[in-house]
């Protein structure tokens, strides 16, 4: 990868195998010597939990498949009855499944935030930064279809909700949309057809997000990790092999990890889920709250805070797009925002931004605040709140980057530790 | 390969070879759009889904001022027996407060203004489609009892459409008024929708 390979073989067989299928040199150079910064810190150990996750989603589905019907008439009982409470440990290996979807959520939120606050889009790690958003979006289309097979009644009206985005395209070209959501659902409404595919789906996408991933790595490997200070690695002064140093700093961190999520499945399995989705689907009463999985709550809040339908599926659609556009609408040459004086008030407030956008699309349509006598809708906080959003990547990222001043970055990795040290 | 043609920067005359290229290409493209057609078509709604695409409906009991669901094409059918009292309030509304100015009745043509006598072939009969025309949820009918949102007809919780007694929409973010199927009168309370 980075340089060139270091691995020699020892032994009479692998000096063989190498000639011929050198499987064990590959390994050697991207995990056991692969070299990395020294100073990754804490918020680096999530693109591993991100690997373990994505493995215990796929093993964990697998096995739900075997004992899941997809059919309209047997998905809920084949799920609340069948493996809840009748398959030998089924309630264990759903409740594994149904909370891993937000772990995985969480986990990569603090991945995309790590990766904004270093600067790891920048060049020459675009592409990194590219395929990370498409597997993020893969992700949030395989939650989605994984949501609505146990056909409860978020299940159905969240998938009626999410197809229905389509039919905007009716205010373009009449008809095109509303016969896009037949082609989608398979039928007049969302149905079996519909149930039957996306459970088809759900098995599908996973496998290509681990394609996806695999480009994410090879890509990652190609220029070598960045790092909080976000400056290039001078020397090997500046590197540890990535065995033993972060796999067992990534190991002791996925532990930690694993000790919450597994609180949460004994403990409180039912915290992320919603009560209404253990009610059959029935396509004739809508439940009077919609609310979607709290890791899309953001994207919801903005959907809603435009009163226009086109208009507020673009702003939706926008939203994610935008993402795209990040490395190349960052115009600082400092990476990390650490010497980024003026990047760091705008990052936090960005991020408090998301979570403020969630909570106001956890609330009803017409909630409001009160404040002694004044009434302040949630909507209002929406708007601005998206207003916020796109004004982080479209007017702050490129300006501020144009006229703030960073903080001057040091040499080397080695040489603040070093000077501290009095060795230089 | 014949080396004498291809080189230099003059225009050769086409050759078989580029002729052979061309042509395998584009019989390549189109057989490639013919075979991925049947695997785009099999998502559309199959003929089973079709059979049960229209139903008969009795309209006997329904009480006036009270609305029944059906269910047609996996959709809800709101049913809705009008008062003398909910026709003239619909029939008062002038156009130009409309968010959708056409009547959106599969019975008539695609500019029809939304009148209300544009709205039903019977004016004591409201029959739409219960799909909020936003994002597909249900909306909750509104009665003097029950009262849903402002203009006496429904509201959908979701995100907060309303709609008149005569099924169209007064308050955003829905574009459109509730759709009016295809149906017809079979007897004095009979239709058959779709």
């Amino acid at each position: 990868m980075a340089g060139q390979s270091t691995y020699v073989p020892k032994t009479g067989f692998t000096r063989w195998l190498d000639a011929r299928l050198p499987i064990l040199r590959f390994i050697d150079d991207t995990i056991t010597s692969y070299p990395t910064p020294k100073n990754l810190n804490f918020w680096y150990t999530f693109g591993g939990i991100l690997a373990f996750m994505l493995g215990v989603q796929i093993v964990t589905g697998i096995v739900l498949a075997m004992h899941y019907v997809p059919s309209s008439d047997f998905a809920f009982q084949s799920v609340e009855q069948r493996i809840m409470r009748e398959v030998n440990y089924g309630w264990l290996i759903r409740y594994i499944h149904s909370n891993g979807a937000s772990m995985f959520f969480l986990a990569v939120y603090i991945h995309i935030f790590r990766g904004l606050y270093y600067g790891s889009y920048k060049a020459p790690r675009e592409v990194i930064w590219l395929l990370g958003v498409l597997i993020y979006i893969l992700m949030m289309a395989t939650a989605f279809f994984g949501y609505v097979l146990p056909w409860g009644q978020m299940s159905f009206w969240g998938a009626t909700v999410i197809t229905s985005l389509f039919s905007a395209l009716d205010q373009i070209i009449p008809h095109l949309g509303s016969a896009i959501t037949t082609w989608l659902w398979g039928d007049f409404a969302v149905g079996d057809a519909t149930l039957n595919r996306f459970f088809s789906l759900h098995y599908l996408v996973p496998f290509i997000i681990a394609g996806v991933v695999v480009l994410h790595i090879w890509a990652l490997h190609v220029p070598g990790n960045n790092n909080p200070l976000g400056i290039d690695l001078k020397g090997p002064q500046d590197k540890v092999p990535f065995h033993p140093y972060y796999t067992v700093k990534d190991a002791f961190y996925l532990s930690l990890f694993v000790l919450v999520y597994a609180g949460i499945v004994f403990y409180a399995p039912n915290f992320f889920g919603n009560p209404d989705n253990y009610i059959q689907a029935n396509p004739l009463v809508t439940p009077t709250d919609i609310v979607p999985e709290w890791y899309l709550l953001p994207f919801y809040a903005m959907l809603r805070s435009v009163p226009q339908k086109l208009i507020g599926v673009l702003v939706l659609v926008g939203s994610l797009v935008t993402l795209v556009f990040v490395p190349w609408l960052d115009t600082s040459k400092t990476r990390s925002c650490r010497f980024r004086p003026v990047m760091k008030q705008l990052f936090w407030i960005f991020a408090a931004d998301c979570v403020l956008l969630g909570y106001v699309g956890s609330q009803t349509a017409d909630a409001a605040w009160h404040l002694g006598d004044m009434e302040l809708p949630l909507v209002w906080l929406a708007q601005l709140g998206t207003l916020y959003y796109f004004a982080f990547f479209w007017l702050l990222m490129p300006f501020v980057g144009w006229f703030e001043r960073p903080r001057p970055v040091p040499e080397s990795i080695a040489q603040p530790v070093l000077a501290k040290e009095g060795a230089l | 390969m014949d080396q004498g043609v291809k080189t230099g920067t003059t225009a050769a005359e086409p050759t078989r070879r580029d002729f052979l290229y061309i042509a395998t290409g584009a019989a390549a493209t189109v057989g490639a759009v013919f075979a991925a057609w049947p695997f785009i078509d099999q998502m559309n709604p199959s003929s089973a889904v079709l059979a049960m695409a229209s139903i008969e409906v009795s309209l006997a009991g329904i009480q006036p001022g009270q609305q029944v669901v059906f269910k047609w094409r996996g959709h809800p059918l709101f049913v809705r027996r009008r008062t003398p009292k909910e026709i003239a309030q619909a029939r008062a509304v002038p156009l130009s407060e409309l968010i959708d100015p056409l009547a959106d009745n599969a019975n008539l043509s695609d500019s029809a203004p939304a009148t209300d006598a544009n709205r039903a072939i019977k004016p004591e009969w409201l029959v739409v489609v219960g799909v909020c025309t936003h994002l597909g949820c249900t909306p909750t009918v509104s009665t003097p009892q029950n009262p849903q949102g402002d203009y006496g007809g429904w509201l959908c919780h979701c995100h907060g459409s309303q709609y008149d007694v005569a099924g169209r929409v007064r308050k955003g973010p829905a574009p459109k008024n509730l759709a009016v199927p295809v149906y017809s009168f079979t007897g004095p309370m009979k239709i058959k929708v779709g």
